[in-house]
């Protein structure tokens, strides 16, 4: 990495953050509504969300920048196996279309603004419901950490160093989130989509015609692989073929248990919304397939690189003018700064209604709770913050990785109540403690690998260990429930 | 129509049946384009099922 400052690049940087920055504050005003006074104006943007301002929302949180920095780090150094994530970001529509409209209905029905009223809501429970607060605030602290990486590799690449750029970026978001709420990252969302597209389409026409077309591309990625071996190569091994298929899968019914893409659902303004995001959203997908593809570019432009994270900033310093590479990394940093800001409001959103309504102050008033939320999405953040400067960055990785499979463990307490009536409350406690038990201990003996094995018929099987805890989830689910309704089988509920 | 949704599921999920370099397109080994496919794929299959549906939007 160079040491100097690239003065170009940080010039159209600053430009476009202090743009970001301005329409942040502005926010407040956009779509008026009184921030202060309601939750659901600071914390859901006033549910009035249509169709165009959700896609570029959901698109902007749900497609990180770490995700732009990982994504073909990893395809980088491990080629086809780093691609589960265009699979994964596929079979996530057809899903949401089937399941978030009619969570929609319910939380919009009842006034609920987090998956644990939902599933308070539906279960009357308030172990359950706490359950699922504290997996979804544990699970996406690591998650804010994980974009300041990502904002940090570029703003390293623009030659700054130090911690001080992302402690002030950090604050300026901080200080537009905590006035505007939802509507900040909803208006910046669309500089930063539209950048994040001209960036790509830009790479991916440009960078193959420069390095000799796609078939050239892909031959330099595969030399390197043949010269590297081990479990890497433009298609995958038979061994990586069931981790590959458990992991998409187990990371689609993941995403969107998350507070901050259920922020974007439950901000919306009707069900058919998003319905139609889940047919208009693939876009991103796309584009997120072709940002993998930056990896094996990295091949054939012959970059060399520290770590993986770096192939990015480099791949555009060294194929782009300067000035292109600081619209790019601006695109890249603003990228962080959208799900940074979603994910705090999420989990300001779920401790201040299933947290401090349920067990510190019951009569909280509208406003109360808008301005509990406010402060916790401060507190979030500046956690987060520490996280970085004080812990190791494996140890953000590590949680991430952790906090995906425990956020896959709200699955069925949240999604069966709204299909079946079945379950019983307490099943789906035990469930979720089986699944983040079994799960997190399999995880870490396997030095934090996702994976799990088990042996059938005399072969041994290889998958992602949070899908595996998710069937013994219900399957535990399953067995309480019957034990329980055999019981009492009047239920406590409604 | 809704049997749609599975598509997707079947078409990705069974790797065996796309863990091919051949035929390529356009440089684009098999393994790649066929995923990039099922991406506008899965919209259109999305948006039949969406289409056939009944609204609830009068209620």
């Amino acid at each position: 990495m160079a040491d100097q400052i690239e003065w170009v690049s940080l010039s159209v940087f600053i430009f476009f953050f202090a743009l970001v920055t301005v329409m942040g504050f502005f926010a407040a005003r956009w779509k008026a509504g009184p921030v202060s006074e309601h939750l659901d104006e600071w914390g859901l943007g006033g549910r009035q969300f249509g169709t165009w301002i959700t896609w570029f929302l959901v698109g902007g949180d749900f497609y990180t920048a770490y995700t732009v920095i990982a994504v073909p780090a990893l395809v980088y150094a491990v080629g086809a196996y780093g691609f589960f994530a265009l699979p994964y970001t596929i079979i996530v529509y057809p899903l949401v279309f089937a399941v978030m409209p009619v969570l929609w209905k319910v939380a919009h029905a009842n006034g609920h603004v987090t998956a644990a009223d939902v599933v308070h809501g539906t279960y009357n429970s308030r172990g359950l419901e706490l359950a699922v607060a504290i997996t979804g605030m544990v699970a996406t602290m690591p998650y804010i950490a994980l974009q300041l990486i990502g904002m940090g590799v570029v703003i390293k690449a623009m030659g700054l160093t130090g911690e001080l750029p992302i402690v002030a970026a950090f604050v300026i978001l901080a200080l537009y989130t905590y006035s505007s709420g939802l509507r900040a990252p909803a208006l910046i969302a669309f500089v930063k989509d539209i950048m994040i597209y001209i960036v790509v389409l830009v790479a991916v026409v440009v960078v193959p015609m420069k390095l000799g077309g796609y078939g050239a591309v892909f031959s330099a990625a595969n030399d390197a692989f043949t010269a590297k071996g081990g479990a890497t190569g433009l298609i995958l091994k038979p061994s990586q073929m069931l981790p590959y298929a458990t992991l998409a899968l187990g990371s689609a019914l993941a995403a969107f248990m998350y507070p901050h893409t259920l922020t974007g659902i439950f901000a919306s303004k009707s069900a058919d919304t998003i319905r139609k995001n889940a047919i208009l959203l693939p876009a991103y997908t796309l584009l997120l397939g072709l940002i993998a593809l930056l990896g094996y570019m990295a091949y054939a432009a012959h970059i060399k690189v520290d770590t993986p994270n770096d192939v990015v900033p480099m791949l555009f310093k060294a194929l782009f003018p300067s000035w292109f590479a600081g619209f790019a990394f601006s695109a890249i940093a603003i990228g962080a700064l959208v799900p940074a800001a979603v994910m705090s409001i999420g989990a300001a959103n779920l401790f201040t209604r299933n947290v401090w309504k349920s067990y510190v102050n019951p009569d909280i008033s509208h406003a109360g709770e808008a301005a509990v939320a406010k402060i916790a999405s401060l507190v979030v953040k500046v956690g987060a913050l520490a996280f970085i400067l004080f812990l190791p960055t494996q140890y953000a990785l590590d949680l991430q990785l952790l906090g995906g499979l425990w956020i896959l463990q709200t699955f069925p307490a949240l999604v069966f109540g709204l299909f079946t009536r079945w379950f019983r409350a307490e099943g789906l406690l035990l469930g979720w403690a089986a699944g983040i038990i079994w799960g997190s201990w399999t995880a870490w003996s396997n030095g934090l690998k996702p994976l799990a094995t088990i042996e059938f018929g005399g072969v041994s099987h290889v998958f992602y260990v949070g899908l595996g805890a998710l069937i013994l989830n219900i399957v535990i689910a399953a067995v309480v429930t019957v034990v329980v309704a055999r019981v009492s089988p009047a239920r406590r509920t409604t | 129509m809704w049997i749609l949704l599975l598509l997707p599921f079947v078409g990705l999920l069974w790797v065996p049946f796309y863990n091919f370099q051949e035929p390529a397109l356009f440089g684009f080994p098999f393994f790649y384009w066929y995923q990039l496919a099922w991406v506008p794929i899965s919209s259109v299959l999305i948006w039949l099922v969406y289409r056939s549906r009944k609204s609830d939007e009068a209620s």
